[in-house]
């Protein structure tokens, strides 16, 4: 899509002289003014992941920018205490367990709707789609309600159900995508060979859509290990995950560890969502 | 697979897709569900509930501040997004790409961190109130509703200029050049001819910007001020602290429903919704699959 919006205006007829192509350029330049604000939003998009690293590296025990001295104090305290550490380990956790659960459920249901059509077949991928544009609150304070009958409130259990649910969306759409490019006729030569419908799977369409699912399960993964709005409700004191843990912190503690911790969180992040896309370059070159 | 085999109902791909729909049904659909009759059924059949909600002094109030938040991020991230989604479609392909990983960073940047250095940013001796020193205006604007609408615009950037820029990027510029080559100003032929066609990116953008601002949680909590609370604090107080399950139910089916509402309007406008799932899962060619 992007590639090809802007062809008509970089295509000049051939035929025109260089003269008159650089006139027309002169008169159809990006003006300084557009330049200058798409810098300064530029600059405004990535100004808090500027800010929160070298936050990370203060000494103070303030929220103080910029840092009056340098330290690795607050990495020290984010890997030693022991709250921020089981905070770290229930979040790694549970993203892990609601990003597996996601991915296979969301997985079987893209394919599954890969080869329906009809009007349930549309309404069972709206259901499915419902958290993307549900706000987070309102689904928090139904679930929690609900939770607190059923018991799972500030359980692993909990956490793990209601993240998969709102991961599996992102499964859902980056597995379709990935069947888009698919040909049905291979199932069929891999049936016609004799192979059993699980090893087809397994030798045919998972290779086909890996890309789709590992990018699915990254992303039902990220949303999992960084959503705070539901965690925040279904928390407990003996259960809380990393982001609730930040969210104290500067609600109640005022503790300045959570630079650390937001620094870490966001390299982290970062370098998964890179990987993904430099694994996935590499394997469409191929 | 032969159509004799599909036409036989209920298809066995339905297997498939069971666990999904038993899984989203179970932990959304029914809390969801329940939460709404519990609205209208506690004691007994009744929108007293609702009533209340425009009755009670404080919850039309919240509503109408979230609603003017709303509009005035919506107002900034068009005023930001629109050139800058216009810069995209004119720069080459390198620096095309650097602008789309730069609108995308929000996307990735954690939700906490991202408030965090907020706070960092627009508190009291934070480097925006400096700046604002230095032109002599003493204005903070951690825990106001100001500093809540620019932490806000800038988390909802992207929702403006993804579909800015497929609507902008559709547009053929030479129409401009026609307009000013046949003695058009550049203005004129700003306002005559590229604008009118871009006016269906514009509409799903600020539809689309409005619906998430209403449901924002951490921002207004942790960046605004206690007493300018909107209305996703409001549901939780309700929930959480004063246990009013009723209201607080009435209350967000009311959000809920505004909000389907309005990003169904939006789908039907541009596609919008497909289009950023596709961007935000980076999987280029799902918008075939869906729609």
């Amino acid at each position: 899509m992007t590639a090809t919006v802007t062809r008509p205006a970089d295509a000049t007829p051939p035929a025109a002289a260089p003269a008159t192509r650089r006139r027309d350029r002169a008169i159809d330049a990006i003006p300084w003014w557009l330049k200058l604000i798409g810098t300064v939003v530029a600059l405004y998009l990535i100004l808090p992941t500027l800010i929160v690293i070298p936050m990370s590296f203060s000494s103070a025990s303030t929220f103080q920018f910029p840092p009056k001295d340098f330290s690795l104090r607050l990495y020290e305290n984010f890997f030693t205490n022991p709250v921020w550490l089981s905070a770290l380990r229930n979040s790694v956790v549970v993203a892990f367990l609601a990003a597996l659960l996601a991915t296979v459920v969301g997985t079987a249901a893209a394919l599954g709707l890969h080869n329906l059509r009809g009007r349930l077949a549309r309404f069972a991928r709206t259901m499915l789609m419902i958290s993307m544009v549900t706000p987070a609150v309102v689904i928090a304070v139904a679930v929690y309600i609900s939770f607190l009958e059923w018991q799972l409130v500030g359980t692993f259990a909990g956490y793990v159900l209601a993240h998969a649910a709102i991961g599996v969306p992102f499964v859902l759409v980056s597995v379709t995508g990935a069947l888009g490019g698919f040909d049905p006729k291979l199932l069929r030569a891999s049936a016609s060979l004799g192979a059993p419908p699980l090893r087809t799977f397994w030798f045919v369409t998972m290779p086909l859509i890996g890309r789709g699912i590992v990018t699915g399960a990254v992303f039902a993964f990220v949303t999992s290990f960084d959503e705070v709005v539901i965690a925040l409700f279904l928390r407990s004191p003996d259960v809380q995950t990393l982001p609730v843990q930040m969210y104290n912190s500067v609600t109640v503690e005022i503790d300045p560890t959570i630079a650390a911790s937001s620094s870490v969180v966001v390299t982290a992040v970062t370098a998964v969502c890179l990987l993904v896309q430099f694994v996935g370059g590499r394997r469409k070159s191929r | 697979m032969p159509g004799t085999v599909r036409r036989r109902a209920p298809s066995p791909q339905w297997l498939l897709v069971a666990p999904a729909l038993v899984l989203l049904t179970a932990i959304l659909l029914v809390p969801l569900g329940r939460s709404v009759s519990r609205s209208v059924g506690t004691p007994s059949f009744t929108f007293a509930h609702y009533e209340a909600l425009f009755t009670d002094g404080v919850t039309l109030t919240v509503l109408i501040r979230t609603a003017l938040t709303a509009a005035v991020v919506t107002v900034i991230t068009f005023v930001l997004g629109y050139p800058y989604a216009y810069l995209m479609t004119r720069v080459g392909p390198r620096v095309r790409g650097i602008l789309m990983v730069v609108v995308l960073i929000p996307f990735w940047t954690s939700v906490m961190a991202r408030n965090f250095a907020w706070i960092i940013i627009l508190e009291r001796h934070g480097p925006v109130n400096v700046l604002f020193k230095l032109f002599g205006l003493d204005l903070v604007l951690y825990e106001s509703v100001a500093g809540v609408a620019v932490a806000m615009s800038q988390v909802l950037l992207p929702f403006m200029v993804l579909p800015l820029f497929s609507a902008l990027g559709a547009i053929d510029r030479r129409l401009l050049l026609a307009a000013r080559g046949l003695g058009s100003h550049p203005v004129a032929a700003f306002w005559r001819v590229y604008w009118p066609l871009s006016r269906g990116g514009v509409v799903s953008g600020l539809i689309l910007v409005f619906t998430l601002s209403l449901g924002f949680y951490v921002t207004p909590a942790l960046v605004g001020s206690p007493q300018q609370s909107l209305v996703a604090q409001l549901l939780g107080q309700r929930t959480t602290q004063l246990l009013d399950f009723e209201g607080a139910s009435a209350l967000g089916f009311v959000v809920l429903v505004v909000s389907l509402i309005l990003v169904a309007w939006a789908n039907r406008i541009g596609g919008t919704i497909s289009a950023i799932g596709v961007v935000a899962t980076n999987a280029p060619s799902a918008t075939k699959g869906r729609s």
